[in-house]
């Protein structure tokens, strides 16, 4: 088997891996290589040929191919070596990567820093168990971006959509442009679970049909989808009898969630979250496996690309200042806990050396949505008694839009000075 | 001019197409489907039982001896996957006990070697995430896992290469009669002559038996729905345990798959429509609530996918191997459910044998190879065989399939097979592309494209199951009339 060594070592060149293995050349690490499992880099934004990407990173609305490609050019402009159709078959705790392609075969890759930038997947029709019949034509919004945007085909003529995540809504637009019917969005919860951007761009401004607190319960048709049922639910999700309806389509998209893609995260032996699905990773977006950082969608799944490539680059910086210093001195370490109407909170550990140095960014979404003014809290302590060390305002808070919180260096006195009772602290929003 | 033709290429069918096609002897081998074992052998509990449950002296329970202690013949042959792991059947109550000592007996008279008793506690320390009212279970280390698909598809494939000739999407009409005697089949495809028609046609057995003038046995079509679940839930399952049984089925089990899964399943609903496939609630609910009862900590969220399968029930509650004698030249086999599958391969020597009293005459072929070998899975393999492969043929270094590492090497092999796929479900079965956790969310569009270029077809043509059910529709750009 080949053997290849390398400072840090980038698996997937997606949003997260470019900005990661870009920073963390930046920041010190003299020899960087980006794996990519398919022929070209960017990974899922190559297929995002809609704009909303690259406000806040380059100050420009651009499409998802020209997000990639800026990164792309940073990318070649720094040097960084790049492995693509390469698909990644093992990680151990030793950072030993295993990797498989045509062109090199078996590649065995001992890096001095890993950054691990999979990304995120889809939430399958399995995992919804809707009952009913198993026709073609069902897929999973971003499998039908694919056949539409890179394949060039349409995979039906009539779409009931479930779910209303971004990919869904922003598919609806699509398909509706290529002249083809969606009849329906259909949501299981009161609100929707997109940004409120695609509901005005992509929903309101074709007429599609939205329905809250609506579910498909089953699925028919024997060769090909011939329709579906739709039923209206409780606040338990159950569907109300007498609320059957059923819509001929011939298509089921599901837009009904992304899941941090984390199998190699696992192989490495690094702690995951059950709230995020992603690893535990501290302020410098290092896993508990010395060594292996974590970047974007694999840590928690973000709304905005621009985000991902923010936080990916503090996962590139701190493998760069991995690889030329080692692991730096931690100090103090706080866990972080989701509190009152708060999910997860990344990071879920604090160091307070790392504090001390500059501020920490707190990201979280809330459980519920407030549209109204609340307050983002981090809290010392339980309930009444807690003691609330940072209160900041909002205007509302939604489940899709991530709610983040900045701490100030200032605040790392004062948690030293708290001593133990510092050591687990809480993320709360209350109203 | 036929010997035998063969109506169904389920695993019996394709088991009885295969030991014929040691002879000399012109086989056909029918399905009205677009691929092999597309009908109960695609969607069953995958398990090789030892055979405690059969009623003593029926053809299940010789069958199911018989048929399991071939297993490791038929597998090594074949180069099928095939683990005797053993099987439990789990008590929960002082009744069962009493359930799992008849159980013991039972299987003691049917001649199983291999069972034991074992006390609650043991089992607790067997298996840890077992509900805490155990009180004891049934060990059956004859027992196995296996993949039923694989099975029959290895065995017809195996016929082919052998001579044995294979018709799909061919539909049996009636039958070609000569005064009493059936001398062929009426297809869609045209008319087949032949000396003995066997029907192995699971659910439609009785159908068959009807338009050869035979009454008298009906089959009910009993549903039996399951959950697949993501390798992640083998950590809470080690062992393939059954609940005790109930006089219609078997139970809710919880199982390994032999492939690395967990499989939940099945619910046991008589009901009409022999094409009625469909999942539902209530049926999916039960499966989660009987196997919550056995392991408790399964999570409903590493559900990957739901199936439904339908039991061949026949209306003596026996296995029917019988060449009546008003219809000369037919052999039908019917009611082949549970425990058809570990049945198979001695079912089909069963059939060899009443033919060859019946006046066949069987000649071995010098030329017969009993050795099939599968396409190479790159996930099973260790690394100096995966390097060895992909320098052979560097499409095996290309992953297609990301949860099951599946390779464009697999695909295109099994676009080329003895019985190559041509759907998106063939090419599942064969490879496991598609069957993780993500369910081809990442593959599908990777598989059209290779699919079409290897059968030379449109990705517009290519379905997912035959029939209408193409996967794209049209080229975008496109807008339709």
């Amino acid at each position: 088997m080949r053997s290849l060594t390398c400072d840090v070592l980038v698996i997937g060149s997606g949003p997260a891996g470019l900005a990661a293995a870009y920073e963390a050349k930046k920041h010190g690490a003299e020899d960087v290589l980006l794996l990519e499992r398919n022929d070209e880099l960017g990974g899922i934004l190559q297929q995002c040929i809609h704009t909303g990407f690259g406000v806040r990173e380059f100050g420009e609305d651009l499409s998802g191919p020209e997000y990639a490609w800026r990164w792309i050019a940073r990318a070649r402009s720094a040097d960084l070596r790049v492995l693509s159709e390469t698909m990644v078959l093992g990680v151990d705790h030793s950072r030993r990567v295993v990797a498989s392609s045509r062109a090199l075969g078996l590649v065995e890759i001992l890096p001095r820093a890993l950054v691990l930038a999979m990304g995120c997947r889809e939430r399958p029709r399995g995992a919804l168990a809707i009952p009913g019949s198993r026709p073609a034509g069902v897929f999973t919004a971003g499998t039908a971006q694919r056949l539409v945007n890179i394949e060039g085909y349409m995979p039906g003529e009539r779409y009931v959509i479930l779910g209303s995540g971004d990919i869904g809504m922003i598919m609806a637009r699509r398909l509706t442009l290529e002249g083809a019917q969606v009849v329906a969005v259909c949501e299981i919860l009161p609100y929707i679970s997109g940004l409120r951007r695609n509901l005005v761009q992509c929903i309101r401004d074709f007429d599609i049909p939205l329905h809250l607190c609506t579910t498909v319960t089953e699925v028919r048709g024997r060769d090909r989808v011939e329709s579906v049922i739709v039923s209206r639910v409780d606040e338990q999700w159950r569907p109300i009898a007498g609320t059957r309806q059923e819509i001929p389509c011939d298509t089921l998209l599901l837009s009904v969630g992304l899941v941090p893609e984390n199998e190699l995260t696992r192989m490495a032996g690094a702690t995951i979250d059950p709230a995020t699905g992603g690893p535990v990773v501290d302020e410098g977006h290092g896993t508990d496996v010395p060594g292996i950082f974590a970047a974007g969608n694999v840590v928690h799944v973000y709304d905005l690309v621009d985000d991902v490539s923010a936080a990916a680059r503090i996962a590139g910086r701190s493998a760069g200042r991995y690889v030329r210093q080692g692991a730096p001195e931690a100090g103090q370490r706080i866990r972080l806990r989701a509190g009152e109407n708060v999910r997860a909170v990344v990071p879920q550990i604090l160091g307070l050396a790392a504090l001390e140095e500059g501020p920490v960014v707190l990201q979280f979404r809330a459980r519920h949505p407030v549209e109204g003014p609340v307050r983002a809290e981090l809290v010392m302590g339980e309930g009444a008694g807690a003691r609330v060390l940072l209160s900041r305002r909002h205007r509302y808070v939604r489940p899709a839009e991530m709610v983040t919180m900045s701490l100030p260096p200032a605040l790392a006195a004062e948690l030293a000075a708290a001593g133990d009772s510092a050591r687990d602290l809480a993320v709360r929003i209350i109203e | 001019m036929y010997d035998v033709i063969i109506i169904g290429a389920g695993v019996v069918g394709a088991h009885i197409a295969r030991a014929l096609s040691r002879y000399r002897l012109r086989i056909l081998l029918l399905d009205k489907a677009t691929d092999v074992g597309d009908g109960t052998t695609k969607a069953n509990t995958a398990i090789v039982h030892a055979g405690y449950d059969a009623k003593p002296g029926s053809n299940k329970a010789r069958l199911n001896v018989a048929g399991n202690a071939l297993f490791e013949q038929v597998c090594g042959e074949l180069d099928v996957e095939f683990d005797r792991c053993g099987t439990y059947v789990v008590g929960v109550s002082e009744e069962d006990r009493a359930t799992l000592e008849d159980l013991y007996r039972r299987g003691r008279q049917n001649g199983i070697r291999g069972l034991s008793l074992v006390g609650g506690p043991e089992m607790r320390s067997r298996e840890p995430g077992i509900t805490e009212s155990v009180t004891g279970a049934l060990f059956a280390a004859t027992g196995g896992l296996v993949d039923p698909f694989a099975l029959c598809y290895a065995a017809a494939e195996n016929a082919v290469g052998n001579g044995a000739e294979l018709l799909l999407e061919t539909e049996v009409q009636g039958f070609l009669r000569e005064d009493d005697a059936v001398v062929g089949v009426r297809t869609n495809r045209g008319e087949f002559r032949s000396r003995w028609t066997v029907i192995s046609a699971g659910v439609h057995a009785d159908d068959l038996m009807r338009a050869a003038g035979l009454d008298g046995f009906t089959i009910t079509p009993r549903k039996g729905e399951y959950f697949v679940l993501d390798r992640a839930a083998r950590a809470q399952v080690r062992n393939v345990l059954f609940p005790c049984p109930t006089p219609v089925s078997k139970g809710i089990l919880v199982t390994p798959t032999i492939h690395g899964n967990v499989m939940l399943g099945p619910t046991a609903t008589d009901i009409d429509d022999k094409e009625n496939l469909s999942t539902t609630p209530e049926g999916l609910n039960e499966v989660l609530t009987g196997a919550l009862k056995l392991i408790p900590g399964l999570e409903s969220r590493q559900i990957i996918r739901s199936f439904t399968g339908l039991r061949a029930s026949g209306s003596t509650g026996d296995f029917m191997i019988d060449a009546p004698k008003e219809r000369p030249g037919l052999l039908i086999l019917a009611g082949i459910e549970s425990p058809g599958l570990t049945a198979s391969p001695a079912i089909a020597l069963e059939v060899v044998e009443m033919l060859r009293e019946a006046g066949l005459e069987l000649q071995e072929r010098a030329e017969y190879v009993p050795l099939r070998r599968g396409i190479p899975r790159f996930s099973q393999l260790s690394p100096a065989e995966q390097e060895a492969l992909i320098a052979r043929d560097p499409r095996y270094g290309r992953i297609i399939c990301r949860c099951e590492t599946v390779t464009e090497g697999e695909v295109v092999a099994a676009c080329h097979g003895a019985i190559p796929a041509r759907t998106y479900d063939a090419l599942k079965r064969r490879t496991r592309v598609g069957t993780g956790r993500c369910q081809g969310g990442f593959d599908l569009p990777l598989v059209l494209e290779i699919m079409a270029r290897e059968l030379g077809l449109s990705p517009l043509e290519i379905t997912q199951k035959g029939g209408a059910s193409n996967i794209v529709v049209r080229r975008t750009k496109e807008v339709a009339e």
